[in-house]
């Protein structure tokens, strides 16, 4: 029987793994959309461990509208990246580097 | 007791300013797209119409007994409802202003406003969510409302750099934000704020259950502290106030931090008010280096709106101490001071717009120079807005600031108030280095002021009103007292 604390446990890995991708990675901006998206999915895993195991199904609700809300996210944030990549020609997380002070 | 969802009219009244404010966005974007080039500006008067209207029947709604409809997710309180109030009259002061920079800069498009109705719908949600669902969702109408009305200058490298930091910055935000949610849910087993409130109150917590509850706190408030922009969360502000077009900036500035403050209250306030010693400590650190950090790095700007960015970081650390006291008039102070902040802000950024030309943006303090020389009445209005950031009296930042350490200091906190002070001394250097260049040195270029007359006339209000306020803070101060 896997218990609660397991799901914790790979939930927590996981939002580590997405959080760490994050500031790790400098080369691609769509790598940073895909660490979001693992913070999100160890999100949705601890609501669902948490649902089966209450025996409360609020939080399998809140994954579904998670998940809208992913999508609607990565629409917008790809959106941006085209509109970054029209004017200076790469996706790096270099380029993004002129306002500072 | 959850399950029962009533939908009759009478649960429907308490949501009706949100609910006509979608039927208005959903009109301004359909017809937009029937207008023909010379109506266009049909669709900026239908949203100042709308935002009226939508205050009107907010402020109808102050003074009813709190009522939680939709199933335990919707509250319509008073803080809701004089939030929503002050949030409507910011956002069209904001609009008049975005108004004359949208034409100068040929911006001017039918989806802006629809996007800036959206967001205020978002806000308006984030304001009455009275479950972490309702508060998430408002959250998220607000944010990518303005990550896509950031973009809306497609062509300038800039803005979209500062959108693409906004997103990943509050992408990144919401996830911790979550992250916190799904432990408050999994150890209180409840969406709702006020279940989580009676639980997070009894008494016979174990020892694990108060861990747990601590740990999905600290990850609430780095979430709320990203959203706030506060030090050391604050990276994303500075880029996306310069990077963006002014009159996005003025908005960003302004209106979604009278939100954030309202779910700060809702989830911390209502719903883990019995834990108020622990994230007391960790916003005494985040005010504290707010107030810092802002203070000493704006120094060091040329460019106004990333000065004001910092000015704006520090003015979250005041707000911030206002709940580091944990009594209700802390809380009150801290509104108070969200307040006035919005009444300056708005009008800072006025001025920058006022002096808005095609290809001439005004955002450095150079551009400034001289300004007595030529437009005396709006150096002066300029000259009141700095020294009441600054806090001096008689001016509305003054009685904020006031408000704040009187509260600070009740509580026992001297040191604490003694570093704020200090460090608003500092903050007064850059403040005054404004009004230096606007009176005592030569304009090396010609600035003229070409803007309409309902911006001028707003503006001026505006700013005369920091004065007023400023002279006669009694009402603001029981209209603060009273939300709590």
């Amino acid at each position: 029987m896997i218990s609660l604390s397991d799901y914790l446990i790979l939930s927590a890995i996981i939002f580590c793994i997405g959080l760490v991708g994050i500031f790790v990675n400098r080369t691609n901006i769509i790598t940073l959309l895909m660490c979001v998206e693992l913070i999100l999915v160890a999100v949705n895993t601890n609501f669902i461990a948490f649902s089966y195991f209450l025996g409360n199904e609020a939080g399998q609700i809140f994954v579904f509208f998670i998940l809208t809300v992913a999508a609607a996210e990565v629409a917008i944030g790809l959106a941006i990246l085209t509109l970054l990549f029209r004017i200076r020609g790469s996706i790096s997380v270099d380029v993004t580097n002129s306002l500072k002070g | 007791m959850i399950n029962t969802v009533q939908f009759d009219t009478a649960s429907l009244m308490v949501a009706l300013p949100e609910i006509f404010l979608l039927s208005a966005i959903v009109v301004v974007l359909l017809l937009d797209l029937f207008l023909t080039k010379p109506f266009k500006q049909v669709a900026y008067y239908l949203t100042q119409l709308s935002l009226l209207i939508t205050g009107i029947l907010s402020f109808n709604l102050i003074g009813q007994p709190e009522t939680i409809i939709f199933g335990y997710s919707f509250v319509l309180d008073d803080l809701a409802s004089v939030f929503k109030v002050f949030m409507m009259a910011a956002a069209m002061v904001a609009m008049v202003y975005s108004r004359h920079y949208l034409i100068q800069h040929s911006l001017f498009k039918g989806e802006y406003f629809v996007l800036v109705m959206l967001s205020i719908l978002g806000m308006m949600v984030m304001v009455s969510g009275y479950s972490l669902l309702t508060l998430y969702l408002g959250l998220e109408i607000l944010s990518l409302s303005l990550y896509t009305l950031i973009a809306i200058a497609r062509n300038r490298a800039g803005a979209i750099e500062a959108a693409l930091k906004y997103f990943v910055l509050g992408a990144i935000a919401s996830g911790l934000l979550l992250y916190g949610m799904s432990m408050v849910y999994g150890i209180s087993g409840s969406l709702n704020i006020a279940e989580i409130a009676t639980f997070a109150n009894s008494t016979v917590l174990a020892s694990r259950e108060i861990l747990v509850l601590n740990f999905g706190l600290v990850f609430l408030v780095i979430g709320i502290a990203f959203k706030l922009g506060a030090v050391p969360f604050h990276m994303w502000v500075p880029d996306v106030y310069q990077g963006s077009p002014t009159s996005v900036t003025l908005f960003i500035s302004t209106v979604p931090k009278i939100a954030a403050v309202a779910m700060l209250v809702r989830l911390l306030v209502d719903g883990l008010g019995s834990m108020q010693p622990y994230w007391s400590d960790l916003f005494m650190v985040l005010a504290i280096l707010s107030i810092a950090i802002g203070s000493i790095v704006a120094l060091m700007q040329t460019n106004i709106k990333r000065m004001l960015a910092y000015s704006t970081i520090s003015h979250v650390g005041y707000v911030l101490l206002g709940f580091v006291t944990g009594v209700i008039t802390g809380y009150s102070s801290a509104v108070f001071y969200i307040l006035a902040y919005v009444l300056m802000s708005l009008a800072a950024f006025g001025i920058i717009i006022l002096l808005n030309k095609k290809g001439f943006e005004a955002d450095l303090i150079s551009d400034y120079k001289g300004l007595s020389k030529h437009s005396p009445w709006f150096a002066l209005m300029m000259l009141m807005i700095m020294l009441s950031m600054a806090g001096v009296p008689p001016f509305i930042g003054f009685y904020a600031k006031l408000f704040v350490l009187q509260q600070v200091i009740s509580s026992g906190m001297i040191t604490v108030a003694i570093i704020a002070v200090v460090f608003a001394v500092i903050s007064a250097y850059y403040y005054l280095q404004i009004i230096k260049s606007m009176y005592f040195e030569e304009g090396d270029k010609e600035t003229t002021v070409n803007a309409p007359m309902d911006m001028k006339l707003v503006l001026s209000i505006n700013a005369v009103l920091i004065l007023v306020v400023g002279l006669f803070p009694d009402f603001w101060m029981k209209l603060a007292l009273s939300l709590f």
